[in-house]
Formats: C-alpha cells, structure tokens, sequence
C-alpha cells in the first residue's frame, strides 16, 4: 500500500480541479500591493480573503517597529525561550496582553494553532472532561487527539445541548473544561457565549474561548466575543492570535488562573519550538496598541461589513447566519464552487474556497474576509461581479430588468 | 442472529439498524457485523449526526474517544449499551 493511498479520495477531487485549470491551494501572490490587493496571475486582484481585518499588515507604526526590532535585536531567536531563555519583549508582550483582557497572566505561542493545541491538551488529561463545540477549528480536534481526556462534542452554538452533556457528566469526579469559539471561521456565525457561559459555570466547567476571528472585531475596546458578551470576569481561559488583526503570526493565552505559570513548565508545543523573532512581537505589540488607539478602524470594518453583507443577502445569496467579517456565500456544491471561485478570480478578486474537511457539515462555501481597508466600490465590485457570474450559470435568479429585456 | 443480544443491547441494536438504513449498499441489510464505513455508503460527517442522533435518544454521550475505536455494528451497540448503564 502507498504513503497516501488513505487519502486516494481526497486527493482524486483535487487532481479533477488542478486537471480543470485550477488549483485552490497553490495560489501565488507575485506581488502583494496593500492589505486589499496583490498582484494574482499577472493581474492586479481585490483581496477579500485575508483574515486582515483592521488592514494592520502596512501600517506604518507596527512597520517601523518590526524595523527597528529587526536592526537592534537581529532575525530571530533561534531557539525557545525554555532552553534558550526570552527577550525583553517576549515578557512586556505577554504583560500587554494580560492587561488589555484585564487578566493576571499572559503566554505568548509561536502560532494560533499551538496557542490552542498546547493549552487545551494541557489543561486536561487522564479521567478529564473535554467538552467542545461540533463546529470547531482543527486545531481543536487536534488537541483533543493529544489529550487522554474523555472528549464530547456539542450540537454547534446550542447551549442546551451543551447542559444536556454537562448534566450527564454531573457525577463525573475529574475535571471539565469547555472550548468555544468567539466568532467561527468558516461560516462567520459567533457564539451565544453568555448562555454558554451560564451553562458552564452551573456546571462547575472551565471556560476556554478561541478568539481568532473576534479579537479586535467585537466589542467596545476591541477584546472579542468575551467582552461583547460581558463575561470577561467569568471566562478562565482566553486564545487568540498574532496572525489576523493583528497582522503578523503568533498565538496566545491570557488566564486569571492562579496556577496558570505551570504550562511553560507542561507545555510541550510551547516549550520545544523556537520562540517568535523580535520583529514580529514589536509589530503585534504595536497592533495591539492601534486596535485600542484607534476605535474608528473597527467602525469601518463594520461598515464594510454592512456593504459586503447587506449587498450580497440583497442579491439573493444564502449567507452564513450572522453579519460578520466572515461573509460565507453557500454554493450548491463543490464543482461549482470552484468554477465560480475561479471566474471570480479571473475577474480579479480572490476569494476563501472552502469545502469538506475544513467546513462545518462539508458545505461548499465562497469564504470572504472583510477589511477596514477595502473601500466601499471594491466592496460594491465584489457583489456585482459574483452576482453576475452566479447569474449567468443560473445560481441566482436574473435581474428583472434583464428578464424583462 | 440476535438472540444472544441483552435486553438493552437489543433496544441499541433496533436504533442504531434503524439510523443506518438509508446507508445501505443494495440489499445488504444490517447486521452486528456490518463495517460501518466499509460496508455501508456513509461518510464521516454521517457517522457523526447518525451519533447525535442516538445521544439523544439514549441521553447518553458517546465521546470521541469511543466513536474513533468503533468500526462495527456490534461494537457501536456496546458502546451505546454500556454508556446507557452508566460505565
């Protein structure tokens, strides 16, 4: 048997794409222009599926502090901060971070995807309980591979499901520990936290909330689905990461937890992989100083939101339930998917594909992002162009006017 | 083929036979020994409703863990069986 004869299926649905012209994941920016466009096959494109949402990528001041990080502190650190001890600034990051949530501690990961392995499948193990959300991010799932905790999924964003699978573990001795997500990535929707919030605590279950796509977005100060929510007092454990608003790459943890310090010590994806170069936590130092100096690039990112949202569902699109960053347009589905992702494309705006293995019941989706960046006629472009390609194949019905004619 | 079933293994056995009949290749019909990926046209993301499915009929939670070890009928009505009696 092959390597990868396992994923013969999988693998047999990406050749029919790659054979039809197009290949989803080998996209190339040749060159990236601003946080809105780059240069995409020869041809200056609209990006709309950054995860950029405050377009802090080419702000000036968090340019000038990678810059000027790079020139005093060199590349990187070539080695984790375990072994080979952390910078000044791995520190006041982590200080920043716990201060802007109003938490005792902060830890700062080398990716998003570490931040939430790491934490969750350290803060459970053997006769634990893991209680997560059905729609939630691989890194997730993956981290409930890594645990010898008991693992139990929830119907997504449905609180009583949630309290039905608590009640049932209410003579449970070992302890519970129930991840969320503050907005989820796919389909856009966010989370009835406070109810999920509620439930938790009746139940005497820790709260972890994965604030990705929320951090910066939601909330009056920025901090995500936990502040919207009112539960920053109540939450136990919040993640997030460098590699969105915040525009670099990274993850990290903030905690009031007393006993919180105990994960350097535990946590291997945090221990055993090379800490963040100097550069990149000045830049998301500084982010993080902009989401909280400049409210008004949250107010535009709404406003974008609004245009791409209310423009798309006004056209007859079935979106993803909640106004959001993430506009999710569903698609019949794959095939067409691709086509339309790919004459969007060729139109010059790209685009999120997404299909099963990275969507909630394997939908087919056209993922967006919206950015504070865009500016409303790339935003107005982008619904007509979609509309006009799901018009033609017959996704949408016609204009009447067109009808008419 | 049944018969050797406990009762509670029996009350399993008719849900879970009952859930996985739009998944039947031809005219097989389900049986204990059914491979519930290999013998049955279902894919992965069935499998996981067809589970919610028999939660909550059973107000039970059959957790990852167990859903990743079970390949066959009868070891899907086990697990079902056990978790209902509270091991």
């Amino acid at each position: 048997m092959g390597l990868f004869d396992r994923h013969a299926a999988l693998l047999e649905r990406y050749q029919t794409a790659r054979d039809a012209g197009m290949d989803p994941l080998r996209v190339r920016l040749q060159k990236v222009l601003s946080p809105t466009e780059a240069v995409v096959n020869g041809q200056r494109t609209i990006m709309v599926g950054t995860n950029n949402y405050l377009g802090l990528t080419f702000d000036d001041s968090c340019v000038d502090s990678a810059v000027d990080a790079l020139r005093s502190e060199g590349t990187g650190t070539t080695g984790s901060r375990t072994a080979n001890g952390s910078y000044d600034q791995h520190e006041q990051l982590e200080r920043e971070l716990a201060d802007f949530y109003g938490m005792q501690h902060g830890m700062v990961f080398s990716t998003g995807f570490q931040a939430n392995l790491g934490t969750i499948a350290t803060l459970v193990g053997e006769g634990d309980y893991l209680i997560i959300d059905a729609d939630s991010h691989a890194s997730i799932y993956d981290a409930s591979k890594m645990t010898a905790a008991t693992v139990i999924r929830f119907r997504h964003n449905d609180a009583a499901d949630l309290e039905k699978r608590l009640r049932r573990l209410k003579d449970a001795t070992g302890n519970k520990l129930v991840v969320v997500e503050g907005i989820y990535s796919m389909l856009g929707d966010k989370a009835p936290l406070k109810e999920i919030c509620d439930v938790s605590k009746r139940h005497g279950a820790y709260l972890l909330v994965d604030e990705a796509h929320s951090l910066g977005v939601l909330g009056e100060y920025g901090r995500g689905m936990v502040e919207e929510a009112g539960i920053l007092d109540q939450v136990d454990f919040v993640v997030g990461t460098f590699s969105k608003t915040l525009g670099a790459v990274g993850g990290f943890c903030v905690s009031n937890h007393p006993e919180f310090e105990n994960l350097r010590l535990l946590t291997r994806p945090y221990m055993f992989t090379a800490s963040l170069p100097p550069s990149i936590i000045a830049s998301v130092r500084q982010a993080l100083r902009v989401v909280q100096q400049r409210p008004e690039l949250r107010t535009r990112l709404w406003h974008n939101v609004e245009v791409l949202y209310d423009g798309l569902e006004a056209a007859g699109f079935h979106l993803g339930p909640d106004r959001s960053p993430v506009v999710a347009v569903h698609m019949p589905d794959l095939e067409t998917t691709t086509g339309v992702w790919k004459a969007l494309l060729d139109s010059g705006i790209y685009v999120n594909l997404a299909g099963a293995f990275a969507t909630p019941n394997g939908v087919s989706l056209l993922r967006c992002s919206v950015c504070a960046a865009h500016t409303r006629e790339q935003l107005e472009l982008v619904v007509e162009t979609l509309t006009g390609i799901a018009a033609s194949i017959g996704l949408l019905p016609r204009p009447v006017m067109a009808a008419a004619g | 083929m049944n018969d050797g079933l406990a009762l509670g293994q029996k009350e399993a056995f008719a849900e879970v036979e009952k859930l996985l009949q739009p998944f039947r290749k031809g005219d097989a019909s389900i049986a204990l020994d059914t491979d519930i990926t290999r013998d049955l046209n279902i894919d992965s993301l069935a499998v996981m409703d067809m589970i919610m499915e028999l939660e909550d009929k059973f107000d039970i939670s059959i957790p990852l863990n167990v859903v990743a070890e079970t390949k066959t009928v009868r070891e899907l009505v086990d697990a079902v069986s056990r978790l209902r009696m509270g091991a």
